[in-house]
């Protein structure tokens, strides 16, 4: 048991080596690290932002949002559709009650026609080859489709995909700061920006969809009937920024997707703030064109459903530009240049938790972590020393050399470093105590019990194995527990827990073992002073 | 110079005698946690509740008093402020509803999934962050941390879920490993422990939120490590010792690891002593909790999870399978010479 073949030597040795050798990047300054060699230099722990400071936001979508849009979407799509058939489909009564869409065709002869160009309008969804819509008829007369669970989710999804890109775009344009954004769930995103200390900002960046619309307005709109919120048939009644009601077009003349460029400007009579916007060479054209054919009538300008303005179209606008005004600040201009450039979010985002911490406090975190580290080692080694002399002293080369095998485990993965995990580090210390203390004693017991030294040794290692794994167990048991179940902080908590159990049966049972077996075979003691 | 040694060699202190006295203690401490619990509740952190909570560091000590009747003033809802351990450090918490600052009732009763007014309580962060900034300049907004009664009442139920499931699967573990009656006697164990650290923060009032769980689940794996140290040395001396009654090998088994247990308790002890009063006040809680945990553990393991053996009829034949026993036997004579 203590002779040791040559090879596990080494084995020990370069295990213990490149976790070392892992575990210096991340005790460099961030300047020293970057001139490392490549894979080096990317093996470092990452700071929660409860260390390093920042915001953290949990956004949640409005998926009955989704919903919505997916059969008002479905019912543009067959309203056009149905037209387009030939012979044309006239069809009436449509509903988009109960979450699904139901329309009946005049002419009850063209059912089945009706039902072959519903048909059409969907796609199959996954592998299963579901589709994502259910065409039924009902009572022979009424078609009804429904959207299946694989398309809602679906659609979901790729609406929750796509704002998170809206999101990484509108919080970082050009890419290059450290947020980070990420799915968590079915209708979640994670936003994370280190050293961001006031997210109001950032909230108010996320708050906006950003849908930007330009839509005729209504002028033969009964004002009485605007006020009382019913709209002509083809139009409906938005509200304005400055209060009140206006009718407005259905139809979308042109849309904040086909947007090249927006930047906060000032208009150059009233210096004033305004947004421009530039479009893109076909919004441009249907720009020129909408214009052209409709000067003298007000065209109303539409962010997230309120009407920002109308001004009158004094002539056609043919340069593909135009400007936004309405009671902008530079600020909340900026705002909207920036949610414009980045795109509408396909779905509204709800702040639904939130967190910051100043970098301040995360230093002051970080330096009485450590300080309490440093010394809660400090009196361990001494305790142990006076308990053990040189097995002691084996016990705490085995500390140090678990505590930078932690450390370069966490830096080999880029672990996330926690406030939870400081105190998850200072306890795997303790698990790392509490193996050679189990051994040391199994050994001083069998040398009462009157055994040879090396084989006190031996039976004192092997006896106490068993104990150690099985004690061990209990504790990786609740730290993947942990790992599964919690969030954030204690994550990074159960990870280091993780790591350091592994890494303490490691150090505690195979490395002192070397130590243990070299002093043997060298000095053959007759008696142990433990 | 000889080692140091808080435990004599040999020691033979007959700890099961006391096993009446320690259950009756036992029932006192559970039956007032219980009791604790029920009537003054938990201090409840705002990550199971919803709401907000800030944190705070002023220039110079500020007056409480005036703190207080300033955010009251604002009408944002029942405001609970706290001073840390430097004076300058205040925590300010806005549970969502006043009424409701109970996860259990909230959470079940209405159905999770129940959204709580969660643009409403982010914009009253904010406004607390105005009147801070204003009223005191030069003040530090430390951390702010806002939770929607929704995400409130999962952070609950993952949390209640992730503490049983730990129970439940570390008492398979040594069922699987010992014998049936060692992982009852350790969901006893870990039963008790856990009430009692309930009972602690309902006594001390320390805010119990999400660290506090994730304590509770490193408690549970500490005092299980005492145990699993001593079932397996009881498991070691019923196969060695088959002539002896229970209640001795169990004495013989606390006493021989009696040493170990005192060793790496008080290493941890010290570890979590300077984690608590150098460490970050910020995982106080979770520091003060764990330092209990440590000492109701050794307490259980000793008097919860050895006599729970007794009481479920252990035998010092449990070990060997009927048509086994004859290999059995000679394996362990060979590893134990000296007791042919």
């Amino acid at each position: 048991m203590l002779d040791f073949p040559r090879w596990k030597v080494w084995l020990v040795i370069v295990a213990t080596a490149m976790g070392i050798v892992a575990a210096i990047p991340s005790m460099l300054p961030e300047a020293m690290r970057n001139q490392l060699p490549g894979w080096l230099k990317n093996t470092h722990i990452n700071l929660g932002l409860d260390l390093s400071g920042g915001s953290h936001l949990l956004l949640e979508a409005d998926t009955a949002d989704v919903r919505k849009q997916q059969i008002e979407r479905m019912e543009e799509t067959i309203r056009t559709e149905m037209r387009r058939a030939s012979p044309r489909i006239d069809i009436s009564d449509i509903s988009t009650a109960n979450g699904a869409l139901s329309f009946m065709p005049r002419n009850p002869a063209q059912l089945d026609q009706a039902v072959d160009v519903a048909r059409q309008q969907t796609n199959g969804v996954g592998i299963g080859g579901q589709r994502d819509w259910n065409v039924t008829v009902r009572d022979s007369t009424r078609i009804v489709m429904t959207p299946t669970e694989a398309g809602v989710n679906y659609e979901i999804d790729s609406a929750l995909e796509t704002a998170r890109n809206v999101v990484a775009k509108r919080i970082d344009p050009e890419g290059t700061k450290e947020i980070t954004v990420v799915r968590q769930g079915a209708d979640r995103i994670l936003v994370q920006v280190p050293g961001l200390q006031d997210p109001e900002g950032l909230k108010r960046l996320l708050g906006k969809t950003a849908k930007l619309e330009f839509k005729l307005v209504d002028l033969n709109a009964d004002p009485a009937e605007v006020a009382a919120g019913r709209a002509p048939a083809g139009s409906q009644i938005l509200p304005l920024q400055e209060g009140g009601k206006i009718a407005v077009k259905r139809r979308v003349m042109v849309s904040g997707d086909e947007l090249n460029d927006a930047r906060q400007d000032f208009d150059p009579q009233s210096g004033n703030p305004v947004v421009s916007i530039r479009f893109n060479n076909a919004g441009g054209r249907k720009f020129g064109r909408v214009t052209a054919e409709n000067v003298g009538k007000p065209f109303a300008i539409i962010l997230d459903n309120v009407v920002i303005s109308a001004p009158n179209i004094n002539e056609p606008i043919l340069g593909g530009s135009a400007q936004i005004s309405g009671n902008f600040t530079v600020e909340s201009g900026n705002e909207l240049a920036i949610s414009l450039r980045s795109g509408k979010l396909p779905v509204a985002l709800k702040v639904i938790e939130e967190s910051s911490v100043s970098a301040e406090l995360g230093q002051d975190s970080i330096e009485k972590g450590v300080l309490a580290g440093i010394l809660a080692t400090l009196a361990l080694v001494i305790y142990m020393i006076l308990t053990y002399f040189r097995f002691g002293v084996y016990t705490t080369i085995a500390l140090f050399v678990n505590a930078l095998l932690v450390l370069g485990l966490m830096s080999i993965f880029n672990a996330t470093l926690t406030l939870p995990g400081i105190a998850g580090f200072v306890l795997t210390i303790g698990a790392a105590v509490d193996a050679n203390v189990l051994i040391n004693e199994r050994i001083r017991e069998e040398l009462r019990r009157g055994r040879q030294t090396m084989q006190a040794v031996e039976f004192g290692y092997k006896e106490a194995s068993t104990a150690i794994f099985d004690a061990n167990i209990t504790n990786v048991i609740s730290a993947v527990i942990l790992f599964w179940f919690g969030s954030g902080p204690i994550k990074g908590f159960a990870v280091v827990l993780a790591l350091g159990i592994a890494t303490s049966v490691f150090t505690g049972v195979t490395f002192t073992r070397l130590l243990v077996s070299q002093y043997l075979q060298r000095n053959r003691p007759k008696t142990l002073n433990l | 110079m000889r080692p140091l040694k808080f435990v004599p060699d040999n020691t033979n202190i007959a700890f099961l005698s006391y096993r009446w006295w320690a259950l009756g203690l036992s029932i006192l401490l559970l039956t007032g946690s219980i009791v604790l619990v029920a009537v003054n509740g938990l201090n409840w952190g705002i990550d199971f509740v919803g709401g907000q909570s800030i944190r705070v560091t002023f220039q110079k000590p500020v007056n409480m008093g005036e703190l207080r009747t300033r955010l009251e003033g604002m009408e944002v809802g029942d405001v609970v402020i706290q001073q840390m351990t430097d004076p300058k450090v205040v925590s300010i918490r806005i549970p969502l509803d006043g009424e409701a600052t109970n996860p259990i009732g909230k959470c079940m009763g209405q159905g999770v999934g129940k959204d709580g007014a969660s643009d409403d309580s982010n914009s009253i962060a904010s406004k607390v962050r105005g009147e801070l900034v204003s009223a005191y300049p030069g003040v530090d907004i430390g951390a702010v941390n806002s939770v929607s009664g929704k995400v409130g009442c999962e952070l609950f139920s993952t949390g209640s879920m992730a503490l049983a499931l730990a129970m439940l699967g570390i008492s398979l573990f040594i069922w699987f490993r010992f014998e049936w009656q060692f992982g009852v006697g350790a969901l006893v164990t870990l039963f008790h422990d856990v009430v009692l650290t309930f009972g602690f923060f309902a006594l001390t009032r320390l805010t119990f939120d999400l660290n506090v769980i994730a304590a509770i689940l490193t408690i549970i794996g500490y005092s299980l490590n005492d145990t699993i140290v001593i079932y397996d040395r009881i498991r070691e001396n019923l196969r060695k010792y088959r002539k002896m009654e229970i209640e001795p090998i169990l004495n013989l088994s606390v006493n021989e690891t009696l040493s170990r247990t005192v060793t790496t308790s008080m290493s941890l002890v010290i570890t979590l002593a300077i984690l608590l009063f150098v460490g970050p006040d910020t995982i106080f809680g979770f520091t003060a909790s764990m330092l209990l945990g440590i000492v109701i553990g050794t307490f259980s393991s000793f008097y919860i999870s050895a006599p729970v053996l007794i009481w479920l009829n252990v035998k010092s034949d449990s070990f060997l399978q009927p048509d086994a026993s004859k290999a059995g036997a000679e394996r362990i004579g060979e590893s134990f010479p000296d007791k042919k």
